[in-house]
């Protein structure tokens, strides 16, 4: 019996939420005495798969096929189900992120193997199988018994934390999947990719701005301080809305749900639909000039002021003491 | 063409979430229950969609698995504008076992278009629509943003990590929708909602279906401790604090 974790890179390089998804794996297996088997689906180099036993990976599928990228989710669930068989794995996890959202309920029905998504804790039990997840969009915890043979996991990012990498390597295997049979639905028209830009789900600090900013023109301020943080820039939905930002930049209940190291919220008023998306953040810094803002209840830090003012205010003082 | 939308009915997004009996329960006292947001924008999606395309479109059909106190939620969606109604009458109790049911019932009629919302507001977490498309043996494409029919052709805008990508579907399929799918909902006319009464809503029997999970006990987030409030004049102060103590700069 094997522990499967479900790995994502972009451009053949891993994304730091795949090294966190093994380094809570790691916990799992000492747990139940077990190893992980880690699964790479498209072009990474043996160097990059390597990596993978850095974070705890005794394997390392790499399965490649050109069919598989055009991202068929059902053509996935295939290929991860004939892996998992094999393996005869008997707890799956996948990264809590569109990908995950895409594959684990489909894998879910396939198998007959219960789905918890969202979970932000190592098990508190493992026989029975007991779990906490976030539910009512962040709002509550639940702990969910898992009572299938096989349990599928989505980890939300950044509840872990990543675990420092050995030098250990895992044994690497090439698969050539199964799946000339499988015919697709879906065909490629076109595809956009943001470049450039950090992105929202990746980025560990994030500068907001909401209603309170008055227009587009004044977000030079959120992007000088989000340059200078190395942040990615957000914005509350009336925001995007109003097309003063684009719509990928949208957090809430209805937008993007993230949880970066820091959150600075600027002009927001901190509704509770926003702040269901932002809750779960680390440090959370609000800037606001009316002091019964809601936002000041879930934030740790406040200032009490004019954007105009603070912004300025605050990105100069953080120069200084990255200067110094 | 036909489509089909499953709304599920949610707890209104300004709900202050509470429990009950033992935090075993959610505390349904004085909750204001709606259309989960996405699932509503779905709808207004089809809905704009069988207007434009000139009788291509037949029908709109929503489908729900709940009890009968899940029928005002219905009727809001016939409101809308959906033609017909199917309520699978059954309490719903995980993902797994609402996937199962709408299964069940979807199996012996056909749709072209399966429409499904992103994140139902409760406790699904975003894996009905998926776990339908795999019950039924259908494509499914997740994080849809866009749906439109050109030509007869079904054609889809995707969000995947990084960017988003325009693709042909050949139907059937499930769409799993999310932001950008509609903009704002519809609201429903003073003769939509007197033309809903009538409006047909079956109720069919539910199956038997296992549970793969089951939520055991709810707790709320740890409230955070006071917020430390500093004036304009202290900023330095603050960024020393987030430099040193929270270590998040
Ligand atoms: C079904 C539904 C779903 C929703 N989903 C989301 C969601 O996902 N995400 C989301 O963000 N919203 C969502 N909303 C909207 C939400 O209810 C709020 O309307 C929205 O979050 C408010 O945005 P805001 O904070 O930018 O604006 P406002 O509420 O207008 O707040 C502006 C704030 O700026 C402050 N301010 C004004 N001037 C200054 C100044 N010069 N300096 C400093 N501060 C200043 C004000 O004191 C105020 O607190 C949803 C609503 C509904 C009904």
């Amino acid at each position: 019996m094997t522990l499967l974790v479900y790995t994502e890179n972009r451009e053949g390089k891993f994304k730091k939420a795949t090294f966190e998804l093994l380094s809570y794996a790691q916990e799992l297996a000492k747990n139940i005495n077990t190893e992980i088997v880690a699964l790479s689906i498209g072009d990474v180099s043996p160097d990059e798969l390597n990596k993978l036993g850095n974070y705890g990976a005794k394997k390392v599928f790499s399965v490649k096929d050109e069919k598989l990228d055009l991202l068929d989710n059902k053509i996935y669930t295939a290929v991860i189900a004939d892996i998992l068989e094999k393996e005869n794995a008997k707890i799956i996890i996948f990264p809590d992120n569109l990908s995950g959202r895409a594959l684990a309920p489909r894998l879910s029905a396939k198998l007959k193997a219960g789905l918890v998504s969202g979970v932000v804790d190592i098990p508190s039990s493992y026989d029975p199988f007991i779990i906490k997840n976030k539910v009512f969009t962040g709002k509550a915890y639940a702990s969910v018994k898992v009572t299938s043979d096989i349990k599928i996991l989505t980890l939300s990012q950044n509840s872990f934390g990543i675990k420092d990498p050995s030098s250990d390597t895992p044994q690497i295997e090439d698969i050539k999947p199964d799946i000339s049979c499988i015919d697709s639905n879906l065909k490629l028209l076109s595809v956009d990719m943001v470049t450039g830009k950090l992105l929202l789900t990746d980025a560990e600090r994030v500068v907001s701005g909401g209603r309170g900013m008055r227009s587009p023109e004044n977000w030079n301020l959120i992007e000088e301080l989000a340059e200078l943080l190395g942040a990615a820039t957000a914005c509350t939905r009336p925001v995007s809305d109003e097309g003063w930002r684009p719509h990928d930049e949208h957090v809430g209940q209805t937008g993007k749900i993230i949880a970066p190291e820091l959150y600075i919220a600027c002009g927001i008023s901190g509704a509770i639909q926003h702040v269901g998306g932002i809750s779960s953040s680390k440090v959370i810094v609000a800037i606001n000039k009316d002091p019964d803002a809601p936002i000041f209840e879930v934030a740790d830090y406040g200032i009490l002021g004019d954007f105009k003012n603070v912004l300025p205010e605050l990105t100069k003082a953080i120069k200084e003491t990255k200067g110094s | 063409m036909k489509i089909l939308v499953c709304i599920s009915d949610v707890p209104d997004t300004t709900t202050k979430i509470k429990f009950t009996n033992e935090n075993k329960e959610l505390d349904k006292t004085g909750i204001q229950w709606v259309i989960n947001p996405w699932d509503e924008l779905a709808l207004t999606r089809a809905l704009e969609l069988k207007e434009s395309s000139g009788g291509e479109i037949e029908s709109i059909t929503v489908i729900n698995v709940g009890s009968a106190a899940s029928e005002p939620t219905i009727r809001k969606a016939l409101a809308m504008g959906a033609d017909n109604a199917i309520r699978v009458d059954i309490e719903p109790k995980e993902s797994y076992f609402v996937a199962y049911q709408l299964a069940e019932a979807i199996k012996p009629r056909e749709f072209d278009i399966i429409l499904a919302g992103l994140d139902s507001a409760d406790y699904n977490g975003a894996s009905v629509g998926g776990m339908l498309a795999e019950l039924l043996d259908m494509a499914s494409v997740s994080a849809v943003s866009a749906l439109n029919i050109e030509e007869g052709k079904v054609l889809v805008n995707r969000e995947i990590e990084g960017g988003t990508q325009k693709l042909e579907v050949k139907t059937p399929f499930i769409a799993v929708v999310q932001k950008g799918i509609a903009i704002e909902p519809r609201i429903p006319a003073m003769r939509g909602i007197m033309m809903a009464r009538t409006k047909p809503l079956e109720v069919v029997e539910p199956s038997n279906a296992n549970c793969l999970t089951e939520n055991l006990v709810y707790e709320l987030p740890q409230p955070k401790g006071a917020c430390r409030i500093f004036k304009e004049e202290d900023i330095k102060e603050l960024v020393e604090v987030l430099h040193k103590e929270a270590k998040s700069i």
